[in-house]
């Protein structure tokens, strides 16, 4: 058994940490909250003010459509790869799946490069695609690896009594063996729909017009730009930030297993 | 798509490659060919618009011999102490510590040391530029310890800005080290600490005796995952110094950036692209085959 002054230093040092963690989450939210410089908002008309001054509505929108995007389609097309991977026996399978394995550590740093200047002589620079589908491929790289262990694992005997019925693959996937599966499903989707929201790099480079920027990618402009004082930076940070937390403090057993299965892509 | 096909689970199927196709097209299209062109521009000398010239390995060998490239890995190398070694310390003691006392409120705890890994790198840089600012939150802290002799602008001071940026990546993988820790800590069979205790093992023995060895994979992973993370540092230096004062944060991550879009270096920031690719191969097979053999 434990002592009581063990227990008293365990609580002391785990408060000391949690205080580190939330430290500085607490200087934006403080900042956020506070008297604006300006003196002219204070409180949530922080947040109404740097929604107009940092158009957060612009960026909001088409982080919106990129996640929603590469969401959708990475996530189904990660379903139907792991399918392949996890019940069928091909040649070329171990081949083709270090292939896919190779894109789960692979930095976009160093495809970002060549992608820009390949999209620019395609004449693709500067739109949807150009931000939606490179995440897509980085996405479907760790999704596949995802699934394919969620596929593996389920049971033999019922993808073969579907089998006997005379269900088709298609079928046997769709009704049989996904919707069992959707505690995998909803961890893919929250980890991919994390990682678009927050990707920064891809915009930064894909994106010129201000149509197109994302929100880390408009919140990074805006602090370029305005720098009358932190209090709307600290509202537009929020602003940034709040999707993903949401999602976060609703569905954490899904973010903290993905995240510690191995999940690097960031 | 494919309708029945013969044979039991198990066989041949050619309709598997139907459902790879769409995933793989896009995989091969937008990351596959891209790193063979970034292998393919890091031989050569192209500022972007005119037509390169071939120059071989030369980009290569510059990172070796150019001092600014090599001080970026260097650099690289330092983000790696402050990513992995300081969250594995102090992942190591709060995991134990939580996996003993049976304290009250954990679920909160791990809510809270999780949060970072979700935040926006851009916002969490941001929420750091305002925590060293020279009127910021840590000069103020410092201030009314009655320690000013101590404050300074943090990411303008050439010999703090790379430990401070190091601080930030300390910050928000500790929590998921402590997190993976405390899972492989909690599998651990109770039968191992009696037996130690048993033996006349004391806290500290029993902690290297047993725990340290059962969290072995654990501690691979956490160090998998954050060595890379530090390698790949990009946002966070974007935003808080962007490589500054003069090159003292200067990361492989962001010379790739700087070169490619900034200095019209396209041939060298693909050569280090490449390079910062084949590091992280080579570290996470390593790492990976390291704690598989000391398993068997």
């Amino acid at each position: 058994m434990i002592s009581r002054g063990e227990r008293v230093a365990n609580y002391v040092i785990l408060s000391v940490f949690a205080a580190f963690a939330l430290f500085p989450i607490v200087t934006i939210l403080s900042a956020a909250l506070g008297p604006a410089d300006s003196g002219e908002t204070s409180g949530l008309g922080n947040f109404a003010a740097a929604w107009e001054v940092g158009h957060f509505g612009t960026y909001l929108r088409s982080s919106l459509a990129v996640s929603a995007f590469v969401v959708v389609v990475s996530v189904v097309l990660s379903i139907m790869s792991g399918y392949a991977f996890g019940t069928m026996r091909f040649r070329g399978q171990s081949v083709l799946f270090y292939l896919f394995m190779l894109g789960i550590m692979m930095p976009s740093e160093a495809v970002a490069v060549p992608l820009y200047f390949d999209l620019r002589s395609l004449g693709l620079i500067d739109t949807f695609w150009s931000v939606a589908l490179p995440q897509v491929a980085l996405s479907v790289a760790f999704g596949t690896f995802w699934m394919r262990a969620y596929f593996r694992a389920s049971s033999r005997a019922i993808v073969e009594a579907a089998r006997i019925d005379g269900a088709s693959t298609w079928r046997i996937l769709w009704r049989v063996l996904v919707p069992p599966a959707r505690p995998a499903v909803v961890t893919l989707t929250v980890l991919v729909f994390m990682w678009t929201w927050n990707e920064f790099l891809i915009p930064l480079i894909m994106v010129t017009s201000e149509s197109l920027r994302t929100a880390p990618l408009g919140l990074a402009f805006f602090q370029g730009q305005y720098t009358s004082g932190f209090t709307l930076l600290a509202a537009g940070s929020v602003i940034v930030a709040t999707p993903v937390v949401v999602f976060y403090l609703f569905l954490q057993r899904h973010f903290v297993r993905g995240l510690l299965q191995g999940a690097v892509r960031e | 798509m494919a309708g029945r096909s013969a044979g039991p689970p198990g066989e041949p199927r050619r309709v598997a490659y139907l459902y790879l196709l769409p995933a793989f097209a896009v995989y091969a299209a937008f990351l596959l060919y891209p790193i063979g062109r970034a292998v393919q521009l890091s031989l050569y000398d192209w500022d972007g618009l005119s037509l390169g010239r071939w120059v071989g390995l030369d980009n290569y060998v510059a990172i070796v011999a150019d001092e600014g490239l090599r001080a970026a890995f260097g650099h690289a190398l330092v983000l790696i102490v402050f990513y992995s070694g300081g969250p594995l310390v102090i992942g190591l003691g709060l995991a134990a510590i939580l996996n003993h006392a049976k304290v009250r409120g954990l679920g909160f705890f791990r809510t809270v040391v999780f949060l970072p890994q979700v935040v926006a790198m851009v916002v969490v840089a941001v929420a750091w530029r305002r925590v060293y600012a020279p009127d910021g939150t840590l000069n103020t802290l410092l201030g009314a310890l009655g320690l000013d002799s101590l404050t300074r602008g943090w990411l303008g001071d050439y010999t703090f800005a790379l430990p401070a940026v190091g601080v930030v990546g300390t910050w928000f993988e500790t929590g998921l080290v402590t997190v993976l820790l405390l899972a492989g800590m909690s599998r651990i069979p109770g039968e191992l600490y009696e037996a130690a205790r048993l033996d006349g093992a004391g806290a500290v023995r029993e902690f290297f005796a047993v725990t340290l060895p059962s969290v072995r994979g654990e501690i691979a992973v956490a160090l998998t995952l954050t060595v890379i993370a530090a390698l790949r540092t990009f946002d966070l230096v974007y935003i808080t110094t962007k490589g500054g004062p003069g090159d003292s944060t200067s990361v492989p991550s962001y010379e790739v950036y700087h070169r490619a879009f900034g200095l019209s270096q396209v041939g060298s920031a693909a050569a280090i692209g490449v390079t910062l690719t084949v590091v992280i191969f080579v570290i996470s097979f390593g790492i990976n085959r390291f704690a598989d053999r000391r398993v068997s």
